[in-house]
Parts: C-alpha cells; structure tokens; sequence
C-alpha cells in the first residue's frame, strides 16, 4: 500500500492519496497543473514536506535512493546516459522477458541514439519494471505509442499490478483508466480531487 | 654568461612599435579593435608599474602579515576571475567561496610546502619568493577551476535528464553524477596536462626563459622549471578536484536530489 499524506512542494499540494496493494489510480489533468510534479515529489527528486509511506515503511526513515529503488517512477521522458541500451539496465535483473513482451527483445544492442521516441518510452519503463519495484509511478506511459504498442505496455502494467504492486498513472486518456480499471482523480491548479467521471 | 642586461624606457617604447602596426592596420582595415588592442596595453603598462611599486615596497617591508595580505588580496582576484568565466555559477555566495576556497586549500598549501621544504629562503614567507610562486600556482590553479566548474555545472544542465534517470533508478548522487563529473575534472587537468606534454619542444616556459634572459644557467633555470610544473600540477590538481566535488555535492541534497535551482540562471 503507498499512502500520501498532506505532499506539499512550492508549487502543488497539499496532496493526500492512499493506493491499495495491487489498486491503480489514474490521475488526469490539463497540461501544467502539476501531475508530474506530484509523481516527482512522491519519488522525492523534489524538495517537498509531508509523509509517504510504503506499507510500514516511513519514506524520511530511509536514504532516498532505497526508496527509489522500491517506489519507481518513469518519467514520460525517460533519461539516457551511455552510448549503448544495455548499459542502462542493472545486471542484477533480467529484462528479456518483458522485452519480449514489448516486441523488443533485440533492443538491448542497441544505440540510444537511434531509438525513436516510442522505443525510449518502452525500454525506460522495462527498465524500471525489470527490477522488480514495490510501487511504481508511471508519467504518461503510453504518450508516444500506437494503438498497438499501447496494448502490450498496458497489458504489462497490468501484469505488474496483479501481483500486488499499487500504481500511479498519469494519463490523457479516459478510456486508458477504464481499461486499466483505476480508480480516477482529477489534478488541477496543483490539487488532487477524486473524478466523478467514474 | 653575459649576466642581466638592463632596459632603459626607449627599449620598452621600441617593443612596442609592432603594436602600434597592429592597431594601425585594425584602424585601416576597419577591424575594430585598435580601441581594446590600445586599452587593453595601457592597462598591462598601468597593471604592471603599479605591481612592480608594490612589489618593492612588500621586499624592502619584509614584513609576514603584508605579504599575507598581498597574498590574500591575489587569492581575492583570483576568485573573482572563476566566478566570471562560468557561464552558469553558484547561486549567492557560493559562487564566489566555493572557487576560492578550493583554492586556498589547493594553492596556499602547495606554495608553504615548496617554500618550507624545498626552495627554503629564509625567513620562508620572504615575500621576493613567497609572492611570485604563489602567483604562478595560482594562476593555473585558477584556470583548472574555472574550466572544471564551467564543465559541471554545464553538462549537469544539459544532462539533467540523463542524471535524473540514475537517481530514479536507486543511483545515489555520487555515483549519478560519475559521469559528468569525469568531465568537469579531465576539462579542469587538460590545460596542465597539455603544458606539460609540451613544455620545452614547443615553448619555453615563460618563468625560465626569464630566468635565462637575466644570466643564470639554463641546467639550473631547468631544476626551477620542474619544481615549478609539478608544484603547479599538484595545485591545480588538488584544486579542481576539491572544487568540482563540492560544487557536485552543493548542487545535489542529501535527500540525494539534484539541485539545479541552486545555479544562478546563464549570462548571455
């Protein structure tokens, strides 16, 4: 279970949100009214007060890199460091199968610099989801997918959900939540309300 | 050895008849620059009487607390010159401390160990020794700081990204940062680096030309030369390295972040 109490950063807050062991929640919202703000200072990469916690586990009582490590965010646009994909992934993990899952099977051979768009999304979120996290923050997974790509990454997401881990998404896409059967919230001006819409 | 041969103001004046050429042709080819080629020489001529006064008066002192004071006022300069040749800085006062006490650890502490433990004079602060060396490894040790900042705090902008996805990942921000970092710090050792590799083919240092330009023999001006580079090397070394890791941690926090928002927003 991730529970958020009273998040706060300058700019969005204060946020309060619960999401269940194996429970999505979707959060949609106009552009700039702090959705990724808010995934951001969940993962703490912003300087934020309030309390977040992980099961029983308080996120201020362990170094930040432990709890990134358990609570994974994929921004929607993923960051590359060296020349080579495979160089992104931890060796301790085996990305194959959702790879394969993805259709991507042969990327890890590949340049980053001639990956699209598309594939950068795909390969940022395996890179996260391969190592097994406790809870994940997704930005946007499916922004620069086609219908088809679209369907395999949320048939993954929803493969990582069933075995109990709690997700946040932000989305554009309405239909995206009913498929993903989240439960919905609407961001806007930096507060967090529950949506009617469903 | 024809011993030191003295230069009367004619020589000096004569020295710079190229110069005045120079500013001749910008006027005539209407490059523009005869007006800072001019300033900027009458400024080295103001620069450098007003040192030599100063200079001689700090020799006939002999006193610790003015060379000290000297010395502190060049540290001073020094640093203001690493905060103006960053494109983005430090926000507040960092921007400024940070670079001079990188080298005030780097630069002051290389200068009392060569003055105590090799070159000696006695007293060891005599200033007709303590200021020129001191000068010299400063002046590199500053270049190498500027450089390896500019780098950091450059790269870290242009790969905020790329180092955000590490800290995402569970990367700590030391080993977040490795990357860029590396840089910062082989752009901060290439200047020093390359005057070594060609010191002596390509050009002869400007400190032991001086010295062989006023009689002594040029076997000896080498041993100076040497002690000199590695003196330098070793400061200038210290120097970015000690800069570069506290400029890494200031702009990252111990909730391991990454602290763009503590760079001052980019000159230009």
């Amino acid at each position: 279970m991730l529970r958020v109490e009273t998040l706060a950063t300058e700019l969005i807050g204060p946020v309060s949100l619960t999401v269940g062991a194996g429970d999505c929640a979707a959060i949609t919202g106009p552009s700039g009214s702090g959705k990724s703000l808010l995934l951001r200072a969940i993962a703490d990469l912003d300087p934020n007060t309030g309390h977040v916690r992980l099961g029983q586990q308080e996120r201020d009582q362990m170094p930040a890199w432990q709890w990134r490590q358990r609570v994974a965010m994929v921004p929607a646009e993923t960051g590359w460091w060296a020349d080579r994909v495979r160089d992104h992934f931890d060796p301790a993990h085996d990305p194959l199968p959702m790879l394969e899952a993805l259709d991507l099977a042969p990327a890890l051979d590949w340049e980053v610099s001639r990956l699209s768009t598309g594939e950068r999304q795909r390969l940022g979120l395996v890179r996260a989801l391969c190592c097994a996290p406790q809870a994940v923050l997704l930005d946007e997974p499916t922004a620069a997918l086609d219908p088809a790509a679209t369907e395999r990454v949320e048939a993954l997401i929803r493969d990582v959900i069933a075995r109990g881990v709690p997700a946040i998404i932000v989305t554009h896409d309405p239909a995206q939540a009913e498929r993903l059967n989240a439960r919905r919230y609407r961001m806007d001006k930096g507060r967090l309300t529950p949506d009617p819409g469903k | 050895m024809t011993g030191y041969i003295a230069l009367s103001a004619t020589d000096i004046a004569l020295a710079a008849v190229f110069l005045l050429f120079n500013a001749g042709l910008s006027l005539s080819l209407q490059l523009g620059l005869e007006r800072k080629l001019l300033i900027s020489a009458a400024r080295m001529v103001v620069q450098l009487l007003l040192v030599g006064l100063v200079l001689k008066s700090v020799f006939s002192l002999g006193s610790p607390w003015f060379t000290l004071l000297i010395a502190l006022v060049m540290l001073g300069f020094a640093a203001r010159e690493i905060a103006a040749r960053q494109n983005r800085q430090l926000a507040g006062t960092w921007g400024y401390s940070l670079g001079a006490g990188a080298m005030m650890m780097s630069a002051a502490l290389v200068t009392v160990f060569a003055l105590t433990a090799q070159i000696r004079p006695d007293p060891w602060w005599s200033p007709q020794f303590a200021l020129p060396l001191f000068g010299m490894i400063l002046g590199n040790t500053m270049t190498g700081i500027s450089l390896g900042l500019d780098t950091l705090h450059g790269v870290l902008v242009r790969e905020q990204r790329g180092v955000e996805a590490r800290l995402l990942l569970g990367a700590p921000r030391m080993q977040a940062l490795r990357p860029v970092m590396r840089d910062a710090l082989r752009s901060g050792f290439t200047p020093i680096i390359n005057a070594m590799a060609a010191t002596g083919v390509v050009s002869l240092p400007g400190m032991m030309t001086g010295q062989i330009l006023s009689g002594v023999d040029p076997r000896e001006a080498v041993k100076y030369q040497l002690l000199i580079m590695f003196l330098i090397g070793g400061a200038t070394g210290l120097g970015v390295l000690g800069a570069v890791l506290a400029s890494a941690l200031r702009l990252t926090d111990a909730r391991h972040r990454l602290r763009l928002d503590r760079l001052r927003a980019p000159r230009s």
